[in-house]
């Protein structure tokens, strides 16, 4: 109904054909808009502090948005299937207490602490995952679940304290202070990530089913795609990438960190996927988007600290963000104020 | 609000009830009614028939207010109406009574019928004792006194008994005119015969009263005057009680669309599809074959199981017992991949629910099942996607600017195509069609019969189920009829006629009037321990 003409068969010409895309346009309004306001933030604040744009400020603000943008990237993943994961704050602490005690245990080995936050990462996800799938738990309920559950896990582990030392590991040291042509590790992974799964999503036939789930799982299940097995397969990811931001969280603070430090990063993630154009209902978004929302998040916490603005007003500040970003999208599909949204 | 006690509507008011004049309704490119002229007289009972499709629905939202007519009035009393939503048409005393009616599950019968103009005292409390005095007067002064206890819950009201409520909502509110919509099907044997005693005593209170049906045996018991729909238009009324059943089926079907269908004989003689004794939750012992480049029309009423029997062979609901043979080969669908890989396609009945990505392009939806065919390691070969998708999207005349274009953005005609191109890259070896042109204007219904017939001379073996008896008989070369879940008859071309269609989807109606009761009546689910625990 939203053509305008339909004529007899046949007798309608043709449109003329598409033109050719302009950079601007293949870059999207959800994108542009969002480079708009981060030029906005980091002049505002760029004026208002003289500091704010130096070079070592905004490796800062890198380097703070890193944890994040992991979590971001892994949550544009799961929400363009049509899920939720708000467990992925908690998961971070198991894996960073897990990386930690594991390396104090076995006698400073890196790599063994790494392994086994790893492997607790994915075992964390398939739990997730199973529960949402096989006994079909609504994703919000079952990883504010998971929320509560590794949060007590990662204290239960740790006694509630952070855990070793492992600032004296070369390994541990190289991940949270190290540089390759002048960026900082943390960086180069995030980018690293965001790079597979961009390519993942763009690119090969699992991405394309992964949308096809979020947009219509009635439709995709008869495609023949095995849902049940993308979305377990999804949570197990987002364990797994939890993981390693939780070994960088390790490696940043030199010790294991139950809560501190990645308390709240499910709100920054999901709020990151939100604004960089991601549908909450499913099968719409991408790494980019996602990207650059976690850069303008980062740059405005960043110079409100600078401007010496109350944290407690910065929480506001980013419930208000989510809540728009929604608000915003909604907007867009023409979505009537009726009822409760789905 | 209402008083209570009014006094009764004056007998049988001489005047006209309610009528439609010259009445179209367009929703967009679809036109589902066109210049019908209907009165709908006081004091009597006049059936609304024509097959899926014909605009009985349509017509019934109008005088309901739920649609707005394109063109046309209509006349309440001999005085013009106009509607802006079905409370306007309920204040009028225009009444619906849904299949489904919305009852209150947790408050009694008496708090249902007046639920949105309850009594109250002073304080707005619930006036219970007013409450009471209200229905008991509003249930004498109907006759309705022994026929349902005020005090019943919502939760423990029989089908029939919430249609009652409903109609105590309507006659309480001073209701002139009620319209029920195929009410029997959701009731029992004797919950219907209270439901036609009941309709007789509203009938004899002077209200207009119109039936949907598709029960003949019910129209005919109960019918004043049988009007009938037929591709939006009216195509005559007929006196009840001076017609036949014949005559009534004639007249919902007949007409020439035969210019549209291709007509070919390329069936081979290789059977590509053989069920034996098929049975799910479903459908029940359900066994047919399709040949190579045969067509098969699978025909039947709403509800007849044919869907389901669809998504069955498409792997999408287990089978209880019986086999799918494929190429000699049996079958054993775990899900529908497997389905697809064995070469099964189906397009099924709802494609914007169960088949489109509406917010993807048309190249990605016509891929999505091809795409392991279409991939190097685990990356899509964009070039050669895009080549294809283009190449099936010119083959069905997708009227697109590009394939690069979003689903949501087509006519129903073109995404119906688009769900045809998926699977004519796929290349399966059976297809089954669901409604293939449902909705979809009269141009884009050729060019999809002229895909069908395309197809049937590649050889592939077809199934398409369809609820328009035209296109039944304009594309099947064999013509399977469903009821209740099971195979009620198969029809060879020659044989395949309208009415010997329409007499085997309808053949538990069909029987006699006082039966003793059928087999039917037990139908489905019990039987399927048959099969056996899997």
């Amino acid at each position: 109904m939203t053509t305008a003409t339909t004529s007899p068969a046949g007798t309608e010409k043709a449109p003329p054909a598409a033109r050719k895309r302009s950079p601007l346009a293949a870059l999207g309004g959800q994108n542009l808009s969002l480079i708009g306001a981060l030029v906005v933030v980091l002049g505002l604040f760029g004026v208002l502090n003289e500091n704010y744009l130096s070079l070592s400020n905004l490796q800062v603000i890198a380097e703070a948005a890193t944890i994040t943008g992991l979590l971001a990237v892994v949550q544009t993943v799961v929400i363009i299937c049509g899920g939720l994961d708000i467990s992925v704050g908690s998961q971070v602490g198991v894996a960073s207490v897990v990386s930690a005690m594991v390396f104090t245990s076995t006698g400073s080995h890196a790599y063994l602490g790494m392994l086994a936050a790893v492997g607790v990462g994915v075992l964390v996800g398939v739990a997730n995952g199973l529960a949402i799938v096989y006994g079909r738990v609504n994703p919000t309920i079952a990883t504010l679940a998971g929320l509560a559950a590794y949060k007590g896990l990662a204290q239960l582990l740790s006694d509630g304290r952070a855990q070793g030392y492992v600032l004296n590991d070369p390994v541990f040291v190289f991940l949270g202070r190290g540089k390759i042509a002048g960026l900082p590790v943390m960086v180069w992974i995030l980018v690293a990530v965001a790079l597979a799964v961009h390519v993942m999503l763009k690119y090969t036939d699992i991405g394309r089913n992964l949308y096809a789930i979020g947009g219509n799982d009635t439709a995709a299940r008869l495609a023949g795609i095995d849902i049940n097995k993308y979305l377990v397969a999804v949570y197990a990811l987002i364990g797994v990438v939890a993981a390693v931001a939780g070994i960088l969280l390790t490696a940043r603070t030199g010790s294991g960190q139950p809560v501190s430090g990645s308390e709240g990063l499910e709100l920054k993630a999901i709020t990151a996927a939100a604004l960089g154009g991601c549908a909450l209902k499913g099968g719409k978004g991408g790494v980019g988007g996602t990207l650059l929302a976690v850069a303008l998040l980062g740059a405005l916490e960043n110079g409100l600290t600078v401007q010496g603005i109350n944290t407690f007003w910065q929480n506001v500040a980013q419930g208000a963000l989510l809540v728009a970003a929604v608000v915003i999208q909604q907007r867009r599909n023409g979505e009537r104020a009726v009822g409760l949204p789905h | 609000m209402t008083t209570p006690g009014t006094p009764p509507p004056t007998q049988a008011t001489p005047g006209v009830g309610v009528a439609v004049e010259d009445i179209t309704k367009r929703f967009g490119a679809v036109q589902a009614l066109s210049g019908v002229t209907l009165t709908f007289p006081p004091g009597q009972v006049t059936a609304l028939m024509g097959e899926n499709g014909a605009g009985k629905s349509t017509l019934l939202k109008i005088l309901t207010g739920d649609h707005r007519p394109t063109e046309g009035r209509v006349l309440l009393d001999g005085t013009p109406v106009s509607f802006a939503s079905p409370q306007d048409a309920r204040r009028a005393g225009i009444r619906i009574i849904p299949q489904e009616p919305e009852i209150i599950p947790h408050v009694s019968v008496a708090e249902n019928v007046y639920a949105g103009a309850l009594p109250r005292t002073a304080g707005r409390r619930l006036d219970r004792g007013e409450l009471s005095r209200r229905i008991t007067a509003d249930l004498a002064r109907l006759g309705f006194e022994k026929v349902i206890a005020p005090d019943l819950l919502g939760s423990e009201l029989t089908p029939a008994q919430r249609q009652l409520v409903e109609i105590l909502r309507a006659l309480t509110g001073d209701a002139k005119v009620i319209a029920f919509d195929e009410p029997t099907s959701s009731l029992a044997e004797n919950e219907a015969e209270a439901l036609f005693a009941l309709i007789g005593r509203l009938r004899a209170q002077g209200i207009a009263i119109i039936y949907v049906s598709h029960r003949m045996k019910e129209i005919f018991r109960l019918a004043d005057r049988i009007a009938v729909l037929r591709d939006g238009a009216s195509a005559g009324v007929l006196d009840a009680a001076a017609t036949t059943e014949s005559e009534v089926v004639r007249m919902m079907v007949g007409r020439d669309l035969s210019s549209l269908f291709v007509r070919q004989d390329v069936a081979r003689d290789e059977v590509v599809l053989e069920l034996d004794g098929v049975t799910t939750d479903d459908v029940h012992d359900i066994s047919l074959r399709v040949r190579a480049g045969e067509v098969v029309a699978l025909a039947g009423l709403m509800g007849a199981g044919r869907s389901e029997l669809g998504l069955a062979l498409a792997g999408d609901r287990p089978l209880r017992s019986g086999r799918i043979t494929l190429n000699g080969r049996p079958l054993r669908l775990r899900g529908p991949k497997d389905a697809i890989r064995a070469g099964i396609g189906l397009a099924p009945e709802e494609r914007k629910a169960q088949a489109l990505f509406l917010q993807r392009s048309i190249r990605d939806n016509t891929s999505l099942v091809s795409l392991d065919r279409l991939r190097r390691m685990r990356f899509v070969r964009r070039g050669q996607e895009k080549a294809v998708a283009q190449d099936f999207s010119d083959r069905l005349r997708v009227r697109t600017p590009s394939i690069e274009h979003e689903v949501r953005k087509l006519s129903g005609g073109n995404q119906q195509k688009v769900v045809l191109a998926r699977w004519l890259l796929r290349r399966p070896k059976v297809l089954i069609l669901d409604e293939p042109t449902r909705g979809i204007d009269i141009g884009a219904k050729a060019e999809i019969y002229r895909i069908i017939a395309d197809l049937a001379r590649d050889g592939v073996a077809l199934l398409v189920i369809s609820s328009e008896l035209p296109e039944v008989l304009g594309l099947a070369d064999r013509v399977v009829v469903m009821q209740g879940g099971r195979v009620t008859g198969e029809l060879a071309r020659a044989e395949a006629t309208e009415e010997a269609i329409l007499h085997l989807a309808m053949a538990d109606d069909l029987a006699p009037l006082d039966p003793v009761p059928t087999p039917a009546a037990a139908r489905p689910r019990t039987d399927s321990a048959h099969g056996g625990p899997r």
